[in-house]
């Protein structure tokens, strides 16, 4: 299941990503059979994957850590998080995402287990580009990418 | 046994822990799925970091439940992660024991829990069984050159 920010059918103009042959995404989640099964349906759809186990190890990646060495920061054109996580949120990942700006045009989906409609709200409302209701099926994935390709012009 | 007779052995086993027992549900057909040539392992991937994480889980909540004074956001915690794997890899009836787990915790009932701790055990030992018996009959039709039928169910 997806929501998407703005409605169904629409998409703003800064969910266009530049795509090339294979994305780059960021998938973060502090549960090691979910990260596993999130990279092989990325993998699935033609993306390469970076996995990270919770959010602050994904900012450090981004370069928005305390600890982002000189020179590593990676480009990802999408990043994909659990809301529940340990320590910093999902929710709160995205609020720092957006809070960049070299970040905050990378679009930001959150994936949680519970269909809590506030919580979707919430982060749609915070710049979340989809919210998906885990656990993550291939056609998920392969709407999600489509949408994400679709805006792309 | 010949490979049509293993493959068709497998094909029940398999479609009776989905309908009538409801050990799996449709999730599992999605990992199933996500195997192919260039992934041939994946369901034995999964599986095997299913085990070895609830096995951890169970031995964190035993000794959680086993404090003087619970902990039952702690314990609340590792329910929610056995929760969300068991749903990942579609084991269905540890995700409801878990789900039931959860309420109790809120509750801070420590007699349920503790009841509840028993029922996610003896459901993920049963699951477990159940994976094992699966794996090892398709271990087997590889082995005699056979290839792992798929299973229509219809959901």
């Amino acid at each position: 299941m997806l929501s998407c920010g703005g409605g169904s059918g629409s998409c703003s103009k800064d969910m266009a990503v530049e795509l090339g042959d294979e994305p780059h995404v960021l998938a973060v989640d502090d549960n090691l059979i979910d990260r596993k099964l999130v990279e092989r349906l990325l993998k699935n759809s033609s993306c390469k994957v970076t996995t990270a186990e919770n959010a602050l190890r994904a900012l450090d990646y981004l370069g928005l850590g305390n600890d982002t060495l000189e020179g590593t920061v990676s480009e990802v054109n999408m990043i994909i998080t659990d809301y529940c996580m340990p320590g910093m949120t999902g929710y709160e990942l995205l609020k720092k995402i957006k809070e960049s700006s070299v970040l905050k045009e990378v679009p930001v989906v959150i994936m949680s287990s519970e269909n809590i409609p506030t919580r979707i709200s919430q982060c749609l409302e915070e710049g979340a580009k989809m919210f998906m209701l885990k656990p993550l099926k291939q056609s998920d994935v392969k709407q999600l990418k489509w949408h994400l390709m679709k805006c792309r012009n | 046994m010949e490979v049509g007779q293993m493959q068709r052995r497998l094909v029940d086993y398999t479609k009776s822990l989905f309908m009538e027992k409801g050990f799996l549900d449709a999730q599992f057909l999605q990992l199933q799925q996500l195997q192919d040539e260039s992934n041939p392992d994946f369901v034995v991937e999964v599986v095997s970091l299913f085990f070895d994480d609830s096995e951890k889980l169970l031995n964190d909540l035993t000794m959680a439940l086993d404090q003087p004074n619970v902990d039952f956001k702690k314990v609340d915690a590792h329910v929610h992660q056995l929760k969300g794997s068991s749903s990942s890899i579609g084991a269905q009836r540890v995700k409801n024991a878990c789900i039931a787990f959860r309420s109790f915790c809120e509750e801070q009932n420590i007699d349920a829990t503790l009841r509840c701790l028993q029922q996610v055990k003896q459901e993920y030992y049963l699951v477990k069984n159940k994976l094992e018996t699966m794996l090892r009959l398709e271990q087997q039709i590889v082995a005699a050159g056979g290839s792992i039928p798929m299973i229509e169910l219809g959901f």
